[in-house]
């Protein structure tokens, strides 16, 4: 199969769709059309780190509801594609957050929320916490102790933004 | 990827069966629904629980060691961050502690400041008791409607501290911003408020067949065992133990407060669940009295206002306090101090042993959830496996605070 | 009102203040117990490197007794930092399970007689450093985090 730029697609079938299929999403409505369903369906799995779940609850209350930016909350890793690291990550936890990640299929972002994983926040000197940079490649940062939860629907914004690859001022 | 002894998954994992007896072994694991962070291994046997071990320390980030570095002040926002629902209980229980070191007392009108705020705390982390208890149990509307209820009550914090959660504003000898102008009405309106929504929570939580069904008689902790196990707060009055310690070792101005302590005898879920809407009520009491007792007067001890500079006084004079060189140098007395305060959860205890420096020479805390540990090992077993959420949501246990 | 331990105070901060060397520790808690101490609130450590003892403090209160009832009584126990091993009050009150788990995991004193002696909080990395002893030293600068190099690189 060839098109208008001159490539030719030469191989077996598989490979050919396969190329095929890449160059169509790399192509304007189809590309439009996957972000558009991938940023409005931020599906987080449900990993609530530390006492920043609790601004996490109170953003999924119904004051600041980010159930509206496509953000549902879903139990299953399999089928999540974001997430949520909010407070200190443990020497125990950071293992499974990394389980937890590595189950996620691609494509699949990181949100950190929290003064925790910038640099440390208020605990950086105790024997049993990580950074959350050594564990996970993130995304988006969020400061805060806690961060208000106006702060974590703008970071999801930004994500959306990142995501479609427009330029981003912070 | 993982040693032996993780397995991240969510809700029940891979199971696998023991060398015991046929028992299988699962983990309800850390990433779970509500306030996760914990892990639970459970021997079922068919459908009955046999044995529960309690995992903890997910969110562990020592606590106590760290605040061995800090000095006295600086170490309120580490007290702070374990129990996030319920900060100004925990600010109070520590800053009691230290005042009892240092032997300074503040005034009136800063006890009565520390109790309205203290009681606005206590309803604010009942009410997240109960949206944990409605995400494990399966609905989510009780989970909107109780955070959406918080909200009121977090604003009057937020306009009088200026943050959401983590107010630090009790100090070692008085709190640091003033009540505003209009904080009575407004108080008034969020307590009508809440008032007008326990019609509702009767209406769809409370008397619904099915949550009455699913929690009555599930748990169920006698007397004895409540007292033998040492488990604390409301889930301690609702097995028929009467004991708070706002009453039995009174601090700050509630000895001249009126108030009743509710007391159930059943010990299951449900009235767990119902001893917390009635502590609400109480509390509300407590406020509107406190409202209108309380004096005027300085919200710091005299000592401290007559070392403050002008330009500080200027400042105290718009409602704030800073923070100056006679609370960052406090050195007390070497000794020993024990403080006990009744938090939403139940009893904080703080232990404070100090070597006439800067800073704490032993600090412990002993948070209430640490303290309700023994419900998984002692309550669950003999239940079905369906009943764990539900008792696990009744107790009202947050992890941070339990790791410290 | 009690010959069997070595001190007894009344302290106005602390409230009963009873200290004994761990032979006699039993048979003290066990008065203790009788006077209507009933649950156990705190176990602990406190660790005075200087004086070259550790101290293994237990904090009791009662629910039951109406007198004694929000008073706390402070039990502790002189042993020594090389070998610090004191029979565990795990079998008289059985709220103390858990705390001495944490007692153990972070100072190192060993409870004979407990049944179930592990660690709570800590990873099973963490077990043989006792970060509670002041001869441990957290972290000074920032950039000495713990990193998890074994696992995910």
């Amino acid at each position: 199969m060839s098109d208008q730029e001159g490539s030719f697609y030469l191989g077996d079938l598989e490979t050919v769709t396969k190329k095929a299929m890449d160059y169509l999403k790399s192509k304007k409505p189809l590309k439009s059309l996957i972000e558009w369903g991938t940023t409005y369906s931020l599906w987080p799995a449900y990993l609530v780190t530390a006492c920043c779940g609790t601004e996490l609850a109170a953003a999924s209350g119904p004051r600041f509801d980010l159930e509206r930016l496509g953000f549902l909350s879903y139990g299953n890793p399999r089928q999540s594609n974001l997430v949520l690291i909010d407070g200190t990550l443990t020497i125990k936890m950071s293992k499974v957050v990394r389980g937890v990640w590595e189950q996620m299929p691609e494509p699949k972002w990181v949100i950190a929320m929290g003064a925790c994983v910038l640099d440390g926040g208020i605990f950086w000197n105790s024997y049993s916490t990580v950074l959350a940079r050594d564990v996970l490649p993130i995304d988006v940062y969020v400061p805060g102790c806690p961060p208000r939860p106006e702060a974590l629907a703008e970071s999801v914004m930004i994500l959306k933004k990142k995501i479609k690859g427009e330029p981003i001022e912070t | 990827m993982a040693s032996p002894t993780v397995l991240p998954m969510t809700y029940e994992a891979l199971s696998q069966v023991s060398q015991e007896e046929g028992l299988i072994e699962l983990q309800v694991g850390p990433a779970h629904a509500g306030s996760g962070h914990m892990r639970i291994l459970v021997w079922v046997e068919g459908d009955t629980v046999v044995k529960v071990d309690p995992d903890v320390g997910f969110v562990h980030r020592g606590v106590e060691k760290l605040s061995e570095g800090r000095l006295y002040v600086k170490a309120v926002p580490m007290v702070e961050r374990p129990s996030l629902v319920d900060t100004v209980n925990a600010n109070l229980a520590y800053v009691e502690a230290v005042e009892a070191l240092a032997g300074i007392k503040p005034p009136p009108r800063a006890s009565y400041v520390r109790v309205i705020t203290a009681e606005i705390s206590r309803i604010i982390s009942h009410l997240y008791g109960i949206a944990i208890f409605g995400i494990f149990l399966g609905t989510s509307t009780v989970f909107m409607w109780a955070l959406a209820d918080r909200e009121p009550f977090i604003d009057l914090l937020e306009e009088m501290t200026g943050a959401r959660v983590t107010c630090s504003h009790i100090i070692p000898g008085g709190v640091r911003w003033e009540l505003p102008a209009d904080f009575g009405d407004r108080i008034e309106t969020a307590l009508r408020y809440l008032e007008n929504r326990f019609n509702e929570y009767e209406k769809l939580w409370v008397k619904n067949p099915v949550v009455v069904a699913r929690t009555q008689g599930v748990g169920r902790l006698s007397r004895e065992d409540a007292i033998r196990l040492g488990v604390v707060g409301p889930n301690l009055r609702a097995s028929g133990v009467k004991r708070d310690i706002r009453k039995d070792r009174p601090y700050e101005v509630y000895d001249q407060l009126d108030f009743d302590v509710p007391v159930r005898h059943e010990g299951d879920c449900y009235a767990r669940l119902l001893i917390r809407i009635d502590e609400m009520r109480e509390s509300m009491k407590i406020i509107r009295q406190a409202m209108k007792q309380i004096p005027d007067g300085k919200i710091v001890y005299d000592d401290y206002y007559n070392k403050m500079s002008p330009l500080f006084k200027k400042i105290y004079d718009e409602g704030r306090v800073k923070i100056t060189q006679s609370l960052t140098s406090l050195a007390p007395p070497p000794g020993e101090a024990v403080s006990l305060v009744e938090g939403g959860r139940g009893e904080m205890f703080y232990y404070l042993v100090s070597d006439g420096t800067r800073f704490p020479y032993r600090f412990r805390s002993v948070t209430p959830s640490y303290r309700n540990l023994p419900f998984f090992t002692h309550v669950m077993p003999g239940q079905k496996l369906a009943d764990v959420p539900a008792i696990y949501g009744s107790i009202d246990y947050f992890p941070p605070e339990a790791d410290r | 009102m009690r010959p069997l331990a070595d001190t007894v105070s009344i302290d106005e901060k602390v409230g009963l203040k009873v200290s004994c060397s761990p032979e006699k520790l039993l048979v003290v808690a066990k008065a203790l117990k009788e006077a209507g101490f009933d649950h156990v609130v705190s176990v602990t450590g406190v660790d005075w490197p200087k004086q070259g003892k550790l101290d293994a403090v237990w904090h009791l209160s009662s629910y039951s007794d109406e007198e004694l009832a929000g008073g706390i009584a402070q039990l502790s126990c002189y042993l020594s930092r090389e070998n610090p091993t004191v029979p565990s009050l795990a079998t008289v009150w059985e709220s103390a399970t858990f705390q001495e788990r944490e007692a153990f995991e972070m100072f190192g004193i060993e409870f004979q007689g407990h049944p179930d002696l592990r660690q709570l909080f800590l990873p099973e990395e963490l077990k043989g450093v006792w970060p509670l002893r002041k001869d441990f030293e957290l972290k000074k600068r920032r950039d000495e985090f713990w990193r998890p190099r074994r696992f995910f690189q």
